[in-house]
């Protein structure tokens, strides 16, 4: 997908619509950000209305605000509360259901309807996110049949943050702010005294098509470096900082360490780090029986580490205190995920710090780790 | 089971206000197809047709808080294949187990003009303290849908599938926005057993925490938190204190609170 170099183009805001209705045309149901209930979160669009214009966050640890900007821009916030992962790995879904026929067991076989989703506004950290969750999924020798139909349906439309949020780390993760890879299309938000415009690039024949299609003419070299300077600042501005250099190795050999104690005192094991991160994949699998027609039904449900039976096994629970549970989360998030999948699990969003209700802070506490690493 | 291959059902009422028996009678969709595998052998609510023990399924509701209850409740134990305690009454002492932060006699005095008629036990005690719970079914009142669950798990032969994790796994799976994070609205969630489907959370409003403290809790740090975000202590040991107020983990730390007060004033 990287390999493909077209030269950008440029799209005028006004015109946005038009990438949307191609899109549309091409039967994808459009999946984009929306301001809701107080946070811009990502949801079925029709078009360039349903956009946040005007409207950017405020985002620290435990704490996350909306605020009208009035300016004009559509796309000036930084993580939506939960990621593309509820699209592409539903938190609910039904592996299969089957009846008692005759005395014997018929398993329905009715194909299951897969979405075509267009994701818009896809931020680098999240695109890095699918990546990972690509290898979880596909890569890793067994294919999750569900989350592979999703994803070889869904076009992703990137754009480069203009802004980096208060909980935000991906410079230090290598994972942004600019999109380099794994975008059909990536849109830069331009807004200068040369208009209010999109610097576009194509990272797939899918996007160059869409592209192609659309009256969007190559960029001037002015776009291109207006759009370079954006990365370059936001990649200034993180909220948040993570020191990578021997971590994993650091965490390996701390798990020991008297600092875990210190987190599980502040640690609720609700599961939200979990939930709202956008690699984190774990299910849980439970049967359901019908009282009416001897209907059973078996369905994956998000799980967490953060949960009892998640790790209940014949005899009791293998990470029965909330110190295991934690080190568990943040050693494979850190540590032995590279082991596992080749990469760091973690992709710097900053939604665990954000969407902790006492605003627990991974960057903090593997931070503290390192601090007084003794092994 | 009984000659009709039936489940025989019996559905009992202790200290409580029969919210959570109305849960079976509000199964209005699944009444019919329930009856076709459960015979109710006795459910005053619904019939004052009753017949005896045994019993292959209890229902429970309600805590024990007089000395005749503490001696009934173990004839239905005795009478009970299965027995399962439903809401919070039964499983944690109900909101009538504010009186066990209080002297129950000081109350009885100024409710009634003729207190000596009145046998209350000092404590509201949930069902368990007194005889063996085989399940217990939280929920200020239950959930419809988890009481199906139940019953369709034993018809089925299967361990019942009832979540012992916080809510917030609830709201997240829902997409509902943590109104804590993105509002400031305190909220029990993150402490509280899930089972409602985040009801509360779903409409913008904080967890009252309805169905209890969830499989692990730390409540001192939630407090913390809303602590030092503005809340008032005497704010917080109400929130504790309400349908599920002698539940361990509210107790103690509605009780810490409050201890917390008179330390500071």
């Amino acid at each position: 997908m990287g390999a493909i170099v077209k030269k950008p183009r440029v799209l005028d805001a006004a015109a946005l619509g038009e990438l949307f209705e191609a899109l549309k045309a091409a039967g994808h149901t459009l999946i984009g950000p929306v301001p809701r209930d107080g946070a811009i979160q990502y949801q079925p669009i029709d078009g360039v209305a349903d956009l946040p214009a005007g409207w950017s966050d405020f985002q620290d640890k435990g704490r996350y605000r909306l605020n009208e900007t009035g300016e004009a821009s559509l796309f000036d916030y930084a993580s939506a509360p939960q990621s593309w992962k509820r699209y592409l790995h539903p938190p609910r879904l039904k592996l299969f259901s089957a009846r008692r026929e005759k005395g014997r067991i018929r398993f329905d076989d009715e194909a299951e309807p897969i979405p075509k989703y267009a994701f818009i506004g896809v931020r680098a950290c999240d695109l890095n996110a699918i990546a990972i969750q690509d290898r979880v999924f596909i890569g890793n020798g067994q294919i999750d049949p569900h989350y592979a139909a999703r994803r070889e349906r869904a076009f992703l439309v990137a754009v480069n943050c203009s802004r980096a949020g208060g909980t935000c780390f991906c410079t230090s993760m290598g994972t942004g702010p600019r999109a380099e890879t794994g975008y059909d299309i990536a849109l830069t938000e331009l807004i200068d005294d040369r208009g209010h415009r999109f610097l576009l690039e194509t990272g797939s024949d899918a996007g160059e098509s869409i592209a192609a299609g659309l009256d969007a003419a190559a960029a001037a070299p002015e776009d291109i470096d207006a759009a370079a300077a954006i990365s370059e600042r936001v990649a200034g501005n993180m909220g948040r900082s993570l020191d990578t250099e021997g971590l994993p190795e650091i965490l390996a050999k701390n798990l020991s360490h008297p600092h875990w104690d210190a987190v599980a005192e502040r640690c609720l094991a609700c599961s939200n780090c979990t939930m709202v991160c956008p690699s984190c994949f774990c299910t849980s699998v439970e049967d359901t029986t019908s009282l009416e027609d001897g209907t059973a039904e078996r369905w994956r449900d998000w799980d967490s580490c953060f949960s009892g039976r998640f790790s209940y096994v014949v005899g009791g629970q293998v990470r029965d205190s909330t110190r295991s549970r934690y080190r568990q989360w943040l050693t494979h998030k850190l540590s032995y995920w590279h082991e596992q999948f080749g990469s760091s699990g973690c992709v710097g969003c900053g939604r665990c710090i954000t969407w902790c209700p006492v605003g627990i802070d991974i960057t903090e506490e593997a931070a503290a780790i390192r601090a007084t690493d003794e092994a | 089971m009984p000659g009709n291959g039936k489940l025989r059902l019996a559905v009992w009422k202790f200290a409580s206000c029969d919210g959570c028996q109305l849960s079976l009678l509000n199964c209005e969709q699944e009444l019919l197809a329930l009856l076709e595998h459960v015979e109710i052998a006795y459910f005053l609510e619904a019939s004052r047709a009753t017949s005896r023990g045994p019993y292959d399924l209890s229902l429970v509701e309600g805590s024990i808080t007089t000395p005749h209850d503490a001696e009934r409740i173990h004839a239905i134990r005795r009478d009970s294949k299965l027995l399962v305690t439903i809401g919070a009454c039964a499983t944690a002492g109900g909101i009538q187990a504010l009186r066990n932060f209080r002297d129950v006699k000081a109350f009885t005095s100024i409710v009634y003009p003729n207190p000596d008629y009145i046998r209350s036990l000092r404590r509201s005690t949930p069902i368990r303290d007194h005889v063996e719970v085989d399940f217990e079914l939280r929920g200020c009142p239950i959930d419809k849908g988890q009481l199906l669950e139940v019953v369709g798990a034993l018809l089925a032969g299967r361990r019942p599938g009832i979540p012992t994790y916080s809510v917030c796994h609830e709201c997240k799976r829902a997409a509902n926005l943590c109104v804590m994070v993105a509002h400031g609205t305190p909220c029990l969630g993150p402490v509280t057993n899930a089972g409602c489907g985040a009801i509360c959370p779903a409409f913008t409003r904080g967890c009252y925490g309805c169905f209890g403290p969830a499989e692990k809790t730390n409540t001192a740090s939630l407090t913390n938190w809303l602590r030092d975000n503005g809340e008032n202590r005497k704010t917080l040991v109400r929130s504790f204190r309400s349908f599920n107020a002698d539940a361990e983990a509210f107790r103690k730390e509605s009780e810490a609170l409050e201890q917390a007060g008179k330390r500071h004033g």
